[in-house]
């Protein structure tokens, strides 16, 4: 029991991690249809940001983040208008090319600016551990945790409850429409990439503070794609349902099925894409995404 | 095909020819020339990079007639290479067959898993089908690494070299011959191939699919074709690459080379025979580029700077491509054609 409490816990984490990632892509594709293949490198450069920031600069904890939330908005803005906007109103399979890429491109970066290697941080963040009887539950779990909780609480009040929001969920649903009744759909895309920049490199310094940063930081977001697809692609609370789901059965996978594989399992780097072609197979539109019926 | 001024078709034969003018000739005996030739003049490096960027194209084609034709956008293509290379590689060095039964049969195998992974591809398409598609890769890899006694695990199986009527194919000069002769083969069938009934069919399911079913193109069909036809270019294109190197390894086929085949195909000209290999070409080149001038940057920022360089050049020729010439290379000379051609109108 022990063994599955440990197992289920760090699968959490996991999953807080994934949900993160996803929601740098949901909220890209809720607005503007676009699929955001890079949102896991973006989490990436985050996380070495926040290496250089907190190790080489000593900076303290708020201002390296007050300073990745204006990398982050610079990061959005540049990448929506140099790449996305030239791309507008083309059908979404150019702009799934141009962001993987874009993937390319922050992946060259990150090793030209840090060398590709695994930096680490771990003692400059709080740490906060619980203990759940026998199990400890990792401060990664619980600092990952509270960031997604609150972002996500953010998110969907911004959604819900401002007018930008209502401009954003107007955009998704019909982008002529929405810019003849007067909204600047244009202005609501680049906010869009602003928020999923911000999201993903203040989540990839939080993450980058417990796991470290390093390139494969990236093959996460591939991962965190199939939970996007299990959760649904246009659905914030799909991506957190997703991300745990997905998180935990890796986790339970690697732990129970591995000692059972001819030559020593590593279940947990192919276990979501399998998840994942069952759910594209069976129910493509995911656990909560909203299904599109097409006509000629 | 456009033709000058004054070219008239006066029989069949003609009509379905490829190469019609005197023009088309003289190009194609100096580009013959010039590809049958680079043993002779040129270096160890030079002859290296040449035939990888020939394996590159025949894997290039099959994703071209997938991806570019038939519109099902694949980033699983390395992994059916790694298919066909270990095919290749177990048959050769367990079973011990020749390399000229084998490599037919590594493409097959290859096709016949890229119709397994082709099935979903009648529900589901676009993004979720590109999604599938990496799912297949990550499968296929860890199929690989799982079944150590077959494929040798993380630590990869060297292959045999083959011996050709007496003439050991080790002989890397010979092995370009090969792999030249075979990127010719694989030009000619893939040209053709767009010319038949299920080349033309390729085409409608990609323009609209749901119109295609209804003027009666089989899709699930037609569909698992394309799959079928793309995966055997890529299972000849891996035997072909894990026989240059004489080693079959996981680290060969990676990931990213997935993305580097659909960039080459943006970069050449989507759905274009000759785009591929202007695409292969020219991404060839620009990651040759990064790693000559790697080194001197190395010094300035750090001494991974042609891996990073190599990842940046690439895909920024992709984005640039994107933006300001989606129709890519191919399209870009035929409007030059065109324009000197009509000169001076």
């Amino acid at each position: 029991m022990t063994f599955f409490l440990q197992l289920f816990i760090t699968g959490l984490a996991l999953g807080m991690m994934y949900a993160l990632i996803a929601i740098g892509f949901v909220i890209i594709f809720k607005c503007s249809q676009a699929f955001n293949i890079a949102s896991g490198q973006i989490v990436m450069l985050g996380a070495y940001l926040g290496y250089t920031f907190l190790m080489p600069l000593a900076l303290p904890v708020w201002a390296a983040i007050l300073i990745a939330i204006a990398v982050g908005v610079m990061m959005g803005l540049v990448i929506e208008r140099l790449t996305i906007r030239p791309l507008l109103g083309q059908p979404p399979l150019p702009i799934v090319l141009m962001t993987i890429a874009l993937a390319g491109v922050i992946d060259g970066v990150a090793i030209l600016g840090w060398g590709g290697e695994y930096q680490a941080y771990h003692d400059r963040l709080p740490a906060i551990t619980l203990h759940l009887g026998a199990v400890s539950v990792p401060p990664s779990s619980v600092l990952a945790l509270i960031v997604s909780v609150v972002l996500v609480a953010i998110l969907m009040f911004v959604f819900r409850f401002t007018k930008i929001g209502l401009a954003m969920r107007a955009t998704a649903e019909d982008e002529q429409v929405t810019r003849s009744l007067g909204i600047r759909a244009t202005t609501v895309y680049a906010l869009v990439w602003v928020i999923a920049c911000v999201v993903g490199i203040v989540g990839g310094i939080l993450l980058g503070g417990v796991s470290g940063a390093s390139p494969p930081l990236s093959d996460i977001g591939l991962k965190a794609l199939a939970v996007v697809i299990l959760g649904g692609l246009d659905s914030i609370e799909g991506a957190i349902v997703g991300g745990v789901i997905l998180g935990i059965l890796e986790n339970l996978a690697a732990g129970y099925l591995d000692p059972l594989m001819p030559s020593g399992g590593g279940l947990a780097n192919v276990f979501p894409f399998i998840i994942m072609l069952i759910v594209l197979i069976f129910k493509p539109h995911g656990l909560f995404g909203l299904k599109r019926i097409e006509r000629v | 095909m456009r033709l000058p001024s004054g070219t008239y078709a006066q029989n069949y034969g003609q009509d379905i020819a490829m190469v019609r003018t005197r023009s088309h000739w003289i190009f194609l005996a100096v580009l013959m020339v010039f590809v049958f030739t680079i043993p002779q003049w040129a270096s160890n490096a030079t002859l290296a990079l040449a035939t990888i960027i020939g394996i590159t194209i025949i894997s290039a084609h099959g994703l071209n007639i997938l991806t570019g034709n038939c519109g099902m956008v694949s980033l699983g293509h390395s992994g059916f290479m790694m298919v066909g290379g270990y095919t290749l590689a177990i048959l050769c060095r367990s079973a011990g067959l020749p390399f000229w039964v084998a490599l037919p049969v590594a493409g097959l195998v290859a096709g016949i898993v890229g119709i397994i992974f082709g099935l979903p591809s009648l529900r589901i398409k676009g993004f979720y089908l590109i999604m599938a598609t990496v799912a297949a890769y990550f499968i296929i890899h860890w199929l690989v690494l799982q079944f150590r006694s077959l494929t040798g695990g993380t630590e990869g199986m060297p292959v045999p070299a083959p011996d050709l009527f007496g003439l050991s194919i080790r002989d890397k000069t010979i092995y370009y011959y090969v792999v030249m002769v075979l990127v010719v083969l694989a030009t000619v069938v893939a040209k053709n191939i767009l010319r038949t009934r299920a080349g033309r069919a390729f085409v409608a399911i990609r323009d609209n699919d749901l119109a295609a079913e209804v003027m009666g193109v089989n899709l699930f069909s037609y569909r698992l074709q394309a799959f079928f036809i793309g995966c055997v270019f890529a299972g000849i294109a891996g035997g072909l690459s894990v026989q240059y190197y004489s080693f079959a390894n996981v680290e060969q086929f990676p990931f990213f080379d997935s993305v580097w085949l659909l960039g080459m195909l943006i970069i050449g000209g989507m759905g274009s025979v000759s785009g591929v290999i202007y695409g292969v070409v020219a991404i060839k080149l620009l990651q040759q580029l990064a790693v000559k001038i790697g080194p001197s940057l190395a010094e300035l920022v750090n001494p991974q700077a042609a891996v990073g360089l190599s990842l940046i050049l690439p895909s920024v020729a992709i984005i640039l491509f994107l933006i300001f010439a989606p129709q890519g290379i191919s399209h870009m000379w035929e409007r030059f054609r065109n324009y000197y051609q009509a000169w001076p109108y």
